[in-house]
């Protein structure tokens, strides 16, 4: 499996949930609008509940280092990088998978609010090494997850997976 | 068992909220920078901080927590979008709107947390 065969980047939309400078995603909720919310909240409330759970095996005590969310948030930018590079070589032969997966269950999986609320408290209980810490770890680890996903599912020969 | 129900209640919402804001963000701000997500990821952000303010003085904290928070919230917003976008705005070359979504969405999320925190502690 060459570079050549692998779909151009640029074929790539630059948002996973809904890019409307992409023609197909433009018409998506022509006639199929049902469909495409009822796979993202299906898929959101998968996320979601995959999240809460994960949070309740490993809750963090009230002094801790936020372990669970940053974990969590790693792990679905990880797989949106993995299944976005996939869905490209799917072309829209299966157009129900992005909004399910990508939009649905990694977007219900991750969060923002609640990295962003913990580091208000943690910054809130003088605790700015900390916040610091987590703030950039998250976002340095979230892009470096996102590339990494990216660059394995690059090297997967998925023309004959599919 | 009733937890399940609120996280997935306020979910169902969220996510497909997420998709609708981001799509009408998108249609009426034709640009590179990610708008829409960060319109989610900020507002999501807002509504948590005024959860977390207001369930942290009362006892009827868990209930509207799990659904507007864990659930609602934690479905609008998204951290894998967000990188996702990032990233690619880096390999399409636009370096410069890459640094400022993650960074701009970081800090105005941060002041979102901290304005909704204050909100939710006086309601």
């Amino acid at each position: 499996m060459t570079e050549s065969d692998r779909p151009e980047r640029h074929a790539m939309p630059i948002d996973s949930d809904v890019d409307v400078s992409m023609p197909e995603q433009r018409q998506e909720l022509r006639g199929s609008s049902g469909r495409v919310l009822g796979v993202i909240a299906l898929g959101g409330v998968i996320g979601a509940l995959a999240r809460y759970q994960l949070g309740k095996w490993w809750p963090a005590p009230i002094d801790a280092f936020p372990a669970a969310t940053l974990t969590i948030n790693l792990l679905g930018c990880l797989l949106i990088g993995v299944l976005m590079v996939l869905i490209a070589d799917l072309g829209t032969r299966r157009p129900l998978v992005r909004p399910f997966l990508g939009t649905g269950v990694l977007g219900g999986f991750t969060t923002f609010s609640t990295y962003a609320v913990d580091l208000q408290t943690l910054i809130g209980q003088g605790r700015a090494d900390t916040a610091l810490g987590y703030l950039a770890a998250t976002a340095v680890g979230a892009v470096a997850a996102v590339t990494f996903g990216m660059f394995l599912a690059r090297r997967v020969p998925v023309r004959r997976l599919v | 068992m009733l937890g399940y129900v609120l996280v997935a209640a306020g979910a169902a919402v969220g996510a497909p909220l997420r998709y609708l804001v981001d799509r009408m963000v998108q249609l009426r701000h034709m640009s590179s920078f990610p708008w829409g997500t960060f319109t989610v990821n900020v507002a999501g952000t807002l509504v948590l901080g005024a959860v977390t303010g207001f369930t942290l003085v009362g006892a009827t904290g868990s209930d509207v927590r799990l659904l507007l928070g864990t659930g609602l919230c934690g479905a609008l917003t998204t951290y894998s979008t967000l990188s996702y976008e990032t990233v690619r705005l880096v390999e399409q070359r636009a370096r410069f709107l890459a640094v400022a979504n993650l960074l701009g969405t970081v800090v105005a999320g941060l002041g979102a947390a901290v304005l909704g925190f204050t909100i939710g502690q006086l309601l």
